[in-house]
């Protein structure tokens, strides 16, 4: 059995930036990632990012992709497991990995899961059919596959990557027919809506689908107009034609495996659902093992980074390694997440981790 | 359907990688996966449900969701979203649990 100081589970974000922190420390560092390449959803993202330049603002998420994984260059101590799945986590911190054909064990001092999150789902009849895609997807077969997922696309969910890729959707030539929203009021920066109206796309509030329609691909759906109490209005239905359904209604995070060591975790709806519960030093309830990123509650890329650096710092204060800036740093990098969480969307957030926290005893 | 012009990134031609799927010869390019190349056909039906036999494409292209398991290579639930293609791989619609023979 291989050891590592800290094995890192996601090679994202905010598992390179703890990667980056860590190795600083003089630790050993493992990252295991399922994909073929390292950089999570930044390698899709075509947009520039919001906030400071210490946050990578005004940077496209590729370039920031490309960015955090060059910081790790030249750390001897650094192993990067790609194609590799994590398959078992024990409490004693033993990892067993499915990489390629091969099943391989590693035994940690730490870990950190930075498994980042899931696409959440539309029930509506004929959900199934193929031609219905998460947003998330659809950014990855144009941006990074160069494929296009219909002609004419309709968008669900108004929050911020519902209208990031409806905009990406007009950059690679599809018709985006219109995004339906069924709150009464969009959901995600005016920037970013005023970007896609402007280009003649309608969006339509207090409106969802209904069905799609189609044999054995998506053809069409029918959509109707809801009430304050979200129920369908009566004759409002009509049918829009489309190749291509889109849905945006969030995000899930994920960190399933913390399930396997029994770490607990607890429901807020703010953060997207069931989030793992930590300490200060986002440790979860089992010793050793810590979780940052979109696994702990649904944020930006960018407070997932910091996040990152955070969490790499604490992990090295835990094995007693500490970061030779470790008490410098946290304290910046708190200060970049509360400036992050600090505009008007970051309020949810906040409920959230305050809710994240109640009745938990610092460690 | 494949991206030509886009005002940010660029998609130069890359070499072409034959395979096969459902017994008939088609390509795609190097770096395409097996579910983007099959999408750029046109071809969204990558499975069928085990109970209802309804057919069902790729939903989250990032090795989540399982609904882009095939067969390839005569092994069952690939991951198509997130594994790469390959010359003369052997791609087949699934419709069962998989069966490693």
């Amino acid at each position: 059995m291989i050891s590592k100081d800290l094995i890192i589970i996601g090679g994202g974000p905010s598992g390179l930036c703890a990667a980056k922190t860590a190795l600083e420390s003089g630790l050993s560092v493992l990252i295991i990632e399922r994909n073929p390449n390292v950089g999570g959803q930044l390698v899709k993202q075509t947009h520039k990012f919001f906030g400071s330049k210490d946050q990578y603002a005004k940077t496209r998420g590729f370039d920031i992709a490309k960015k955090l994984i060059s910081d790790l260059e030249g750390f001897p101590n650094l192993e990067i497991l790609t194609e590799a799945t994590v398959v078992g986590l024990y409490r004693d911190r033993v990892v067993t990995v499915l990489h390629k054909d091969k099943y391989v064990r590693y035994q940690a001092k730490s870990i950190i899961v930075a498994t980042g999150a899931s696409e959440k789902f539309l029930a509506f009849e004929n959900n199934d059919l193929p031609g219905i895609y998460g947003a998330g997807a659809i950014q990855t077969l144009m941006n990074n596959f160069g494929v296009l997922p219909g002609n004419d696309v309709v968008m669900i969910g108004s929050g911020n990557i519902g209208l990031i890729v409806s905009y990406q959707l007009i950059q690679a030539g599809v018709n985006v027919k219109a995004i339906l929203e069924a709150a009464p009021k969009i959901g995600g920066y005016k920037v970013h809506a005023s970007k896609v109206t402007r280009l003649g796309v309608p969006i339509l509030t207090s409106t969802t689908v209904k069905k799609a329609i189609g044999d054995t691909e998506l053809k069409a759906i029918e959509i109707v107009s809801l009430d304050e109490k979200w129920q369908e209005i009566p004759d409002t239905s009509r049918k829009m034609e489309i190749d291509a359904l889109c849905i945006s209604v969030g995000l899930s995070p994920m960190h399933q495996l913390l399930s396997m060591i029994g770490a607990k975790t607890k429901y807020v709806s703010e953060l997207g659902g069931f989030v793992p519960v930590i300490d200060k030093n986002y440790q979860t309830t089992t010793q050793s093992v810590f979780v940052c990123g979109d696994a702990v509650g649904i944020e930006e890329a960018s407070s997932a980074m910091m996040e990152g650096y955070l969490t790499g710092i604490y992990v090295s204060k835990h094995l007693n390694t500490a970061h030779r800036k470790a008490d410098d740093l946290i304290k910046y990098y708190k200060e970049q997440l509360d400036m992050l969480r600090n505009g008007p969307f970051g309020i949810k957030t906040k409920t959230g981790l305050n809710k994240l926290k109640e009745g938990i005893h610092d460690a | 359907m494949r991206i030509n012009e886009h005002p940010i990134l660029e998609f130069p031609k890359k070499q072409k990688i034959f395979f096969m799927f459902e017994g008939q010869k088609l390509f795609g390019y190097e770096g395409d996966t097996i579910a983007s190349a099959l999408h750029a056909l046109g071809i969204k039906t990558l499975s069928y449900s085990i109970k209802e036999n309804r057919p069902r494409g790729f939903y989250c292209a990032i090795g989540n969701c399982a609904s882009c398991n095939m067969i390839v290579n005569g092994i069952p639930n690939i991951k198509t979203c997130i594994t790469f293609l390959e010359e003369n791989m052997i791609v087949d619609k699934q419709s069962d649990k998989g069966v490693i023979k």
